[in-house]
């Protein structure tokens, strides 16, 4: 068996990435689809570590950092969103909600 | 220095933890059971962190993600009524042409990873000389000199997001 490398990490990620963008395209419930997208930035996360690990240099976990803060502050609206659609339509289910759709 | 079979087995160990919760976050019916299956994810990406040698992210990824994220979209399930929604279909009706187009991106991504396999052998982790300086204080040193800007616009970008969602989730403004 081969050690660890950056090679391992990175098809980790993929397969993270691939399963979020299952969960993004496939689910209904908006909840499961905020949580889909949380993986996909986890897997991005996952990358840029791997890569700053690799070629010792200290700006993908700054990245990293950056890109976990965009997901704080994406989470915190999407939730905000979802409990005021809640209260209007009544539903989590994205298909049901087609007001825009012609 | 641990033995190259322990860091085999860890990271074994981890993968399995991130990918099994992630398939079982995207296939459960019950959202409060995909929020758990989340965690146990979410607590193996961390530990891939770990083992990378990034402690800092560490410990951010485990008390922001599963000590403020997960507990915000329990907080979310709880506060949402999802007992209607479990009942119902969980996939909508595009689910065949979805999962096509991601076999077909999975395709690409794995050929590409196929084909650059060699282009990703980097120098050894032993050619460069063991710093003095702990991963935070490095990452402090880079945080508060070079990426000073980046990161006091993060703090603006996190307060138009507080004000955002409580607005948003107000009853009445």
């Amino acid at each position: 068996m081969s050690p660890i490398g950056t090679f391992h990490y990175l098809v980790l990620s993929s397969a993270l990435l691939l399963i979020g963008t299952v969960g993004v395209l496939t689910r209904r419930n908006v909840v499961v689809i905020l949580m889909s997208i949380e993986l996909i930035l986890n897997a991005v996360n996952i990358n840029l570590v791997a890569f700053s690990q690799a070629l010792h240099n200290i700006d993908g976990q700054i990245f990293a950092i950056f890109v976990i803060t965009d997901a704080v502050a994406e989470a915190a609206v999407g939730l905000g969103i979802l409990i005021a659609l809640f209260r209007n339509k009544e539903t989590v289910l994205v298909d049901e909600i087609d007001l825009l759709k012609w | 220095m641990t033995p190259t079979y322990v860091n085999t087995a860890l990271f074994y160990i981890f993968s399995l933890l991130v990918l099994g919760g992630a398939i079982l976050t995207i296939t459960c019916r019950n959202a409060v059971r995909s929020a758990i299956s989340l965690i146990v994810s979410l607590l193996g990406v961390a530990g891939i962190y770990l083992m990378q040698q990034a402690e800092f992210l560490f410990a951010v990824q485990i008390v922001l993600y599963v000590g403020g994220i997960m507990v915000l979209f329990l907080f979310v399930i709880m506060l949402v009524n999802l007992d209607q929604a479990a009942m119902e279909r969980q996939f909508n009706r595009h689910w065949l042409v979805a999962l096509t187009a991601v076999a077909v991106v999975a395709a690409e991504v794995g050929y590409f990873l196929y084909r650059g396999k060699a282009a990703f052998q980097f120098a050894e982790p032993a050619a460069v000389a063991p710093s003095a300086l702990g991963n935070t204080e490095v990452l402090a040193d880079a945080l508060f000199s070079e990426y000073l800007l980046p990161f006091e616009i993060a703090s603006i970008l996190l307060l138009v997001a507080v004000i955002g969602s409580v607005i948003m989730a107000k009853k009445r403004i």
